[in-house]
């Protein structure tokens, strides 16, 4: 069995151009992680430039509102550039550096692992391009924009479904063109090895902070973690540090989009199958002859049709699971949080705001609910004002 | 001896490239009776994917059309299995992982055996991973062909040693597509591969003119072109037959001068 498995799930499925890149990644990785110097400029940039640590909020509002469970809210969307995104991508430019690398490419969906591959290229003086599904680039304009501002250059890519998936392979594509002076910031815990690893360890940091922090509140560990996942970066940040602890559950929040029963959505822990693409083996959305499927949601961070293979391991095992949550719960929520604890979610978070809406009335008053809010809402609002039929001029 | 590496016996082979069902499939019935005519010596069929991520934009457009029209893996099998036993040069399919996995590798793999097809080439199975299918493709006779690329370098030991039928050499970095020039010393790596292997070593990625051809003819043992066969198929659809013909007649003579 190959590298970087996960259960039978992972592996390093990609083209040979690119193998001696991954392999030259992964050693460079092996040796920067357990390097003192990397592991303190890496602290110093969370915490001086991201502004890490983030905080853990007790929504006390939204607990008495829902009467059952207490509920914090870890705020990723605090972070500089406004999503967890950041964590990833400071830790994969300072590896690039390290690596000699001068040019950073990324793809994105929502734009927030853009914003954040293009903030950090800035800070870090290097080259950066971005490739974003045309569909993706009309709904987050916004987004674009700042990329743009940042100094990045933003490819549409106008390829299969113009979203996350052929954006991915857009990246892949350019990647293999171009390799020595490149390195592909991938955003999520995906791909083949040792990006699932390595992202995974850079967004640990959130329940390493979350255990430190409600240790210090509460004095005890959350009974929930609750995260929304796409391909799942800020999900498994967020349950990382609480897997051996077997009485925390871990949910994960998938798109479902219109409904798990309508081909409009992108809940591949309900609806995918077991196969083999974007360089890992895991679960995806496809049809009979593995044609990759159509995915859609309303959030252009989920709308992605597989995830993660430590997550498809998660679920294998049954210690994390996974929900589907519709378009219409997630505005729900969105709109939820803003008036109830005047905090703006991200679509992509309000899944996870969503689950916990319908689990906290169930659970104690003596017990814990921890949301992971991955980003902030702002670039949402012109399009939630769309799906309510707000006409909205800038 | 494989019925692929007879292909490469006595002379230099011309490998083509098309996707199945572009733009449809009785078209891609039609064009490999006339390729097999026009001197081809070894025919890779494209299973179309939805997502084929070592494909440029001329690939990925074949892909997309052959989709829409409606191919799948086993119309792709039908049709092949029909006309098998006409075409006497060796077929391989070119497919990716996916395409192999969600068919079920050991259905896929006795399928490919029973309706002749004699090897698989698959961009996104590196050596690492080769597991996943050369047990079902050693069982049913079927060459698994192995890639190497220009950034190989000490891989292409190992890889050459583990290729069937034939090695497969990418000529560039990058994805397919027709390129003007060539600049890899691509003889370094067939230089490396029969240090350790007899296996026959064939360019492709980016050839278009029967100059090129004769170019890589002088150091490899065949040729692959794809790209510039599947924009001749694009421009004229159902009425490719004849121009695609009359392109491979031309890069067969120079092959086998």
């Amino acid at each position: 069995m190959s590298k970087g498995r996960y259960g039978i799930h992972g592996g390093q499925y990609i083209p040979e151009t690119l193998m001696n890149a991954v392999n030259d990644l992964e050693s460079a990785y092996e040796h920067y992680k357990n390097d003192p110097q990397f592991c303190r400029e890496l602290e110093d940039l969370y915490r001086e430039y991201a502004g890490r640590p983030s905080l853990l909020y007790y929504a006390e509002k939204m607990t008495k509102d829902l009467g059952g469970a207490k509920i914090y809210l870890k705020r990723e969307d605090l972070n500089h550039t406004g999503s967890h995104k950041v964590n990833n991508a400071l830790g994969q430019a300072l590896l690039a550096k390290k690596m000699g690398k001068t040019r950073l490419i990324a793809e994105t969906g929502a734009g927030q692992h853009g914003v954040a591959t293009a903030t950090v290229a800035a800070l870090m003086g290097m080259e950066c391009e971005i490739f974003m599904g045309k569909l993706d680039t009309e709904r987050q304009a916004l987004n674009v924009y700042r990329m743009e501002l940042l100094g990045a250059k933003v490819h549409p890519v106008t390829s299969g479904t113009m979203t996350l998936k052929d954006a991915v392979n857009e990246t892949f594509r350019e990647w293999v063109s171009r390799i020595d002076d490149t390195h592909y910031v991938l955003g999520s815990v995906m791909g083949p090895h040792p990006f699932p690893m390595m992202v995974r360890d850079f967004q640990a940091v959130i329940s390493k902070e979350i255990k430190s922090q409600i240790l210090e509140k509460e004095g005890r560990l959350p009974d929930a973690v609750i995260a929304c996942v796409g391909g799942g970066s800020n999900a498994i940040g967020a349950f990382y540090n609480f897997i051996n602890d077997e009485s925390v559950r871990l949910i994960g929040c998938e798109a479902a989009g219109l409904g798990v029963d309508r081909p409009e959505n992108a809940a591949t822990m309900t609806n995918g199958r077991l196969g083999i693409f974007h360089g890992m083996k895991s679960y995806f959305c496809q049809d009979d002859f593995g044609q990759i499927a159509p995915v859609y949601s309303i959030s252009a961070g989920l709308d992605y049709p597989g995830i993660g293979p430590e997550h498809a391991n998660l679920k294998d095992t049954g210690r994390a699971e996974y929900v589907p949550i519709t378009d219409e719960e997630a505005v729900c929520a969105f709109e939820y949080l803003s008036r109830t604890e005047g905090i703006i979610p991200a679509i992509e978070s309000s899944h996870a705001v969503a689950y916990a809406l319908k689990l906290a009335p169930q659970m104690g008053k003596d017990q814990i609910i921890v949301i992971n809010i991955s980003g902030r809402g702002d670039k949402d609002v012109a399009a939630i004002a769309r799906y309510r039929g707000v006409d909205i001029h800038d | 001896m494989t019925k692929i590496r007879h292909a490469f016996e006595n002379k230099k082979a011309f490998i083509a490239f098309i996707t199945a069902g572009d733009p449809d499939l009785e078209t891609t019935e039609k064009l490999i009776y006339e390729m097999a005519d026009k001197g081809v010596d070894l025919l890779e069929i494209g299973i179309p994917f939805s997502d084929p991520i070592a494909e440029g934009p001329v690939i990925q457009e074949a892909d997309l059309r052959a989709l829409n029209s409606g191919t799948t893996t086993d119309k792709i099998f039908e049709m092949i299995e029909r006309i098998r036993s006409d075409i006497s040069i060796p077929l391989v399919f070119l497919t990716y992982c996916n395409s192999v996995f969600a068919y079920g590798t050991e259905k896929f793999t006795a399928r490919c055996e029973q309706i002749g097809i004699d090897g698989l080439i698959i961009p996104d199975l590196p050596y690492e991973e080769m597991e996943e299918v050369s047990p079902f493709c050693e069982k049913h006779g079927i060459d698994l062909i192995e890639l190497v690329a220009p950034t190989s370098q000490e891989r292409v030991y190992k890889i050459a040693k583990a290729s069937r039928g034939f090695l497969y050499i990418v000529s560039s970095l990058g994805v397919t597509g027709v390129r003007e020039s060539i600049n890899t010393d691509l003889s370094k790596i067939v230089e490396a591969s029969r240090s350790v292997s007899d296996i026959p070593c064939a360019v492709g990625f980016g050839i278009s003119t029967p100059e090129q051809a004769e170019e890589i003819c002088r150091y490899a043992d065949g040729v692959i072109i794809g790209s510039a066969i599947v924009r001749i198929i694009a421009e004229y659809g159902r009425d490719s037959v004849i121009p695609v013909g009359e392109y491979v007649r031309k890069i067969a003579e120079v092959c086998h001068k």
